[in-house]
């Protein structure tokens, strides 16, 4: 066996308590500038939603319901815009959705720890840091110009492309998440792959990737870049996919910047709105997440 | 109740004769099995006799589960894992690439150590596996249900509650139900995986009563770490050791007398 060794000297107190007093020191300076970057970053945050309840909150009326927006010094809503958007958002998640899940179901189940599951990873996760303004100018390249101009349908496809790549990251996040063994399980039963994938899979993963959706459909509802070269806006009433479809953020960008005090008091009523929208579907995706776990 | 329910008509062949002598279910011969390059599995041969329990023991990575997940192909699902030499069932072999493995499944069943019911009700779990190969109607379906609860011996715990989540149950009410929904696909043959490894001792010994009951109907491979279980419940058992297996014999000889002297002296506990 190996040689016999002295047994180690007994340790200096004095050092040792020097070594604690030191730890602690610097404990208290990590936990310290933790404390500091968190209370600006609150900070920042609490200003803004200050800021949007201060200003926003004073133009909060039934007429912004049911009124569509109108020439400056003539009152109007945001019904047009508020409608615009549901559409847009919701269109848009339903086309991103399916494709998503589909392509989060390729990377989890197909090409796990391949070079091809790799590689599309990579782009997808690209594809979620991009600016949206590029995302705007490539449907705007791909569909608006060959196919004569803007239109609510464009809107949603810019919409859709940004909501993939969240779909994908949480649907295969959560499918990781399924044991291995509920697989096998369904296997040893004779069950073929796809039937164990839609069956048990996902059931188990459904509230998570749930969860995915809403914070995508969050996300995109507040896009404005992706609309400008897409469905481009309208200030009249349109539901018409084939046409300029009016939207919350598209109105916000052009009413914020106006010289008509009116306008731009619709522009902070919208901006509360639109937050207040995402706050609540983000408060729904926690809590769904909660029963999850 | 359910004591009038019939079981339904499954493959059988025909009765067995005293454990270790009959034709045997399954024929395992000169089995090698391969992770990559590493050769887990070193000419194997071993019969599991129709309607016996053989136990299969040994040290941790001696291939004991290994040889478990060949016998219904579950190392197809990951690349790289591959097995050579022959598995009969009823004589064909099912190590053959065209052998259809959904079918190969619903005849060779498997239990794994952690329960594994499915987030669905418990009525679900187990009708899972049935539809996958049979169409039943609802009343048949039913009946089938209660049948192979009845035979997991859980049919009076959650005869009440099927409709509710099967992850609800406890761990040892989960392994059941795990059994009754392999058992609902009537396999001929049952492997089941260390099945009472992550179980408190009062559901173990319900299981290993479960399959002393079993065995009447199914043929049986167990693999277990635990000595005791397999003299409890095992026919025949099988000693691996290295990816060899080094002895096979009834399991009362097995126990006493080993003719090899790695068996005995992992038996008698001195290593492993």
């Amino acid at each position: 066996m190996s040689p016999t060794l002295a047994f180690p000297a007994p340790r200096d107190a004095a050092i040792a308590a020097a070594l604690g007093r030191r730890r602690k020191r610097a404990s208290l300076a990590v936990q310290a500038a933790c404390m500091l970057a968190t209370l600006i970053g609150l900070l920042f945050l609490a200003s803004i939603l200050a800021t949007l309840l201060w200003r926003g909150l004073g133009g909060i009326s039934l007429g912004l319901f049911t009124h569509m927006t109108k020439p400056p010094g003539s009152g109007g809503g945001l019904l047009n815009a508020i409608v615009g958007s549901l559409i847009q958002t919701a269109l848009g998640a339903l086309i991103g959705t399916p494709v998503g899940i589909l392509v989060g179901t390729f990377l989890s189940e197909y090409a796990r720890g391949t070079a091809i599951g790799g590689a599309v990873r990579f782009v997808s996760d690209i594809l979620l840091s991009a600016p949206s303004i590029l995302i705007g100018l490539f449907i705007y390249r791909l569909f608006v110009a060959p196919f004569g101009g803007f239109s609510g349908f464009a809107g949603s496809l810019a919409l859709a492309v940004i909501v993939i790549p969240v779909v994908v990251r949480t649907t295969e996040d959560m499918l990781l998440l399924v044991p291995v063994s509920l697989r096998e399980a369904a296997v040893a039963l004779g069950a073929p792959k796809w039937k164990s994938i839609v069956q048990i899979c996902y059931p188990a993963a459904r509230d998570g990737i749930a969860t995915g959706v809403l914070l995508a459909v969050a996300r995109v509802a507040g896009e404005t870049a992706p609309l400008l070269f897409t469905s481009l806006g309208n200030l009249n009433w349109s539901v018409d996919l084939t046409r300029p479809m009016p939207s919350l953020p598209v109105t916000i960008y052009q009413y914020a910047g106006s010289a008509f005090q009116d306008w731009v008091q619709l522009a902070w009523t919208g901006a509360l709105l639109i937050t207040a929208g995402v706050l609540a579907l983000n408060i729904v995706a926690r809590i769904a997440l909660r029963k999850r776990a | 109740m359910s004591t009038s329910i019939a079981e339904p008509v499954a493959g059988h062949a025909a009765a067995p004769d005293a454990a270790g002598t009959a034709t045997p279910r399954l024929s395992i011969r000169n089995l090698d099995f391969y992770y990559g390059a590493n050769r887990a599995l070193k000419s194997v041969f071993l019969n599991l006799p129709d309607r016996t329990v053989t136990g299969m023991i040994g040290p941790s990575g001696c291939g004991k589960s290994t040889l478990l997940r060949c016998m219904n192909r579950m190392y197809d699902l990951y690349p790289g894992q591959r097995a050579t030499g022959e598995i009969l069932l009823d004589g064909s072999d099912i190590l053959s690439p065209s052998i259809d493995l959904n079918h190969l499944r619903s005849r060779i069943g498997m239990v794994f150590q952690k329960p594994t019911p499915f987030p669905m009700s418990i009525r679900d779990n187990i009708a899972f596996g049935v539809k996958l190969h049979e169409r039943l109607s609802k009343g048949d379906m039913d009946e089938r249900i209660e049948w192979s609860l009845t035979r997991a011996a859980l049919w009076d715990e959650v005869k009440d509650r099927l409709g509710s989540l099967a992850t609800g149950l406890s761990g040892g009410q989960q392994q059941r139900l795990c059994i009754a929904r392999s058992i609902a696909v009537r396999p001929d043959v049952l492997l089941l995986d260390e099945p009472t490894s992550a179980l408190d001792p009062i559901s173990t010994l319900k299981i290993e009563e479960l399959i002393d009951e079993l065995k009447q109907d199914f043929t049986i491979a167990i693999v277990t770490h635990n000595m005791q279980q397999a003299a409890r419940c095992a026919d025949q058992v099988a000693f691996f050791y290295l990816g060899e297996m080094v002895e096979v014999g009834p399991a009362t000889q097995m126990f006493t007398a080993p003719t090899e002297r790695r068996t005995q002296d992992y038996i008698t506990g001195r290593f492993g």
